[in-house]
């Protein structure tokens, strides 16, 4: 995968002009990638536009075009379902800096050569300025509602402050306005991980058919923690060991959950590129709402006329529910109608993915 | 089922309420419940609602009905409001949970130019000789729930209610008195008589 990390199986845009950046750059022949399902009306007013998260796609209800896995929300998404693509025209954009179809630190630059470590800094307004640039071009003004869980939820908070005229609604689920030192902290030990791997060659790794799989292994380790509850883990492997009676005394991996973390870090370098997961993990460390507004976050929402609703997860500890309260205050400040629940589940942070009907319930109501 | 632009089923306490509030006010029901009373105010009177609930499965119904409800705690959450942000701040039967129910008093009438507040009077009757004869925490109708178990941990009377705005400086502009069954008692006796008060309470 290392030398030819880009699948263009979605549907691509590719921007007419150069996007500008945060960072005062701006980056030239950008391809959005993205998925479709529904159909838009003619009065082009029933789109919901889902946000992914840091290593999701926008392969949400179709299968994943590496692992041959369902999508990633194919629960919540689909006809019938709580967004429901009979109803509405549901879109999805693998954000840029990704590796799925995007224009990513894989991609190639105009030079003809990967990117790697010369693509610019982004944030999540960039990525939520490609997801503009998208509507831009499907020629969808105003959407019935921006919709995301983790990452996808700053996206959608990004979006919807600082693109006001652009939704009715925005449905921000376990996520948070600004990354915490804690959140910080994690990322830049997925960080590391990949850059002291001596195959990640400053981020060049792109020609030598072999990248730093292991860091990035160790990387996706660290952070799969983070997305479950202490609870889940030990209700899910305790300290059962992995498919022997004894402890070895050695460094094998003899208790389940540390075979489970292995494959979970192996099997993600197939389908995820290193330098993306730097650049991703970057954005969402930069990500201060209330820092793009003066400090204050009722600033971000002042042009705001939108319907909010957020929902947070009780076993959710990356970002707990106080940070959706405060969400929810600041909403409530600038005088706009918004929800917010925390709703019981065992999980983790990973809950917005899983069996959780009460997260159905919230959803399909709160769209309507 | 009732027929459109009637009042819906209401609990008591509530009815009242929906039949006082002004058309078109904006109203914010903490302790909203299953938001049966901003339904009734949002599709009879047009009102922009809002509603706080502690409950998490209350606040799921509330969103999936399409009303905008925040899960919180009258104690904490109040103080997030902005001065002056509805016409009508709505407590009902919630001011006896809160632990400190004169500054929850304070937030609704910083919160909204007026508040509706309903309570259950615990010098009614049925208690009082509960109280007087058994020698227990009174278990009643009203007050279903044992001592140790009871949400309910400032019980006031209607007298003790009608002290606390005075000391405050709180202006009564109305207040309704519920017996048995919903009917109205009158002021005088409501001390005695009244299972639920309720209060249309401004600043004046």
């Amino acid at each position: 995968m290392a030398s030819a990390p880009l699948l263009d199986v979605s549907t691509v845009l590719d921007l007419p002009a150069p996007l500008p950046l945060d960072s005062g750059q701006s980056l030239p022949g950008v391809r959005i990638s993205y998925e479709a399902y529904g159909r838009l009306n003619a009065a082009r007013d029933n789109a919901i536009f889902i946000c992914h998260a840091l290593t999701g796609d926008q392969h949400v209800v179709t299968d994943h075009p590496r692992t041959g896995k369902p999508g990633w929300w194919v629960r919540m998404v689909g006809p019938g379902k709580p967004i429901d693509t009979d109803r509405y025209y549901v879109i999805c954009a693998n954000v840029i800096g990704s590796c799925m179809g995007s224009t990513g630190p894989a991609s190639l630059a105009m030079d003809g050569c990967p990117w790697a470590m010369r693509f610019p800094v982004i944030t999540i307004r960039d990525m939520v300025r490609g997801h503009v640039a998208l509507l831009d071009a499907l020629g969808i003004e105003q959407l019935h509602a921006v919709v995301g869980g983790s990452m996808g939820g700053m996206q959608a908070l990004s979006l919807a402050a600082n693109f006001p005229e652009r939704t009715r609604a925005a449905l921000v689920i376990a996520s948070t306005a600004r990354h915490s030192a804690q959140n910080i902290a994690f990322h830049e030990v997925g960080r590391q991980a990949i850059m002291a791997d001596p195959e990640w060659r400053e981020g060049e790794y792109y020609a030598y058919g072999k990248g730093p799989e292991k860091g990035l292994s160790v990387a996706r380790m660290a952070a799969h923690i983070t997305y479950l509850s202490e609870a889940g883990l030990t209700d899910k492997f305790g300290r059962r060991l992995q498919n022997r009676a004894e402890k070895t005394f050695g460094f094998d991996a003899d208790f389940q959950i540390e075979s489970y973390l292995r494959h979970q870090g192996i099997s993600f370098t197939d389908r995820f590129d290193a330098n993306s997961y730097l650049y991703i993990t970057r954005a969402m460390d930069y990500f201060d709402l209330a820092e793009e507004h003066g400090g204050l976050l009722a600033n971000a929402f002042a042009r705001s006329k939108a319907r909010w609703c957020l929902v947070s997860f009780d076993t959710d500890w990356l970002y707990p529910t106080a940070e959706s309260r405060l969400i929810a205050h600041a909403l409530n400040a600038a005088g706009l109608p918004v929800s917010f629940v925390e709703l019981s589940a065992p999980y983790g942070h990973d809950s917005f993915l899983l069996d959780v009907p009460a997260l159905d319930k919230v959803v399909g109501g709160f769209l309507g | 089922m009732s027929a459109p632009g009637t009042t819906r089923a209401l609990r008591p306490d509530l009815a009242v309420i929906a039949a006082n509030v002004a058309p078109g006010a904006s109203v914010l029901d903490v302790g909203c419940g299953d938001g049966t009373l901003m339904q009734a105010l949002a599709q009879d009177k047009g009102c922009p609602t809002r509603g706080m609930e502690l409950d998490p499965a209350d606040v799921a119904t509330c969103v999936g009905k399409g009303l905008s409800v925040i899960q919180g705690d009258a104690d904490a959450d109040l103080a997030f409001y902005p001065d002056g942000s509805v016409d009508y701040a709505i407590l009902s039967q919630t001011l006896q949970t809160t632990k400190r129910p004169d500054k929850v008093l304070e937030d609704l009438l910083r919160i909204g130019r007026k508040a509706f507040v309903s309570f259950p009077n615990f010098a009614h009757w049925k208690v009082r000789t509960s109280l007087l004869w058994n020698g227990r925490m009174p278990v009643t109708k009203l007050l279903p729930v044992a001592w140790y178990e009871t949400p309910n941990i400032h019980h006031l009377t209607v007298n003790d209610f009608r002290e606390l705005v005075k000391q405050r400086g709180i202006t009564v502009e109305g207040a309704w008195f519920l017996g048995e069954g919903g009917g109205e008692r009158s002021a005088a006796a409501a001390n005695w008589r009244a299972e639920h008060a309720v209060f249309l309470l401004s600043r004046g």
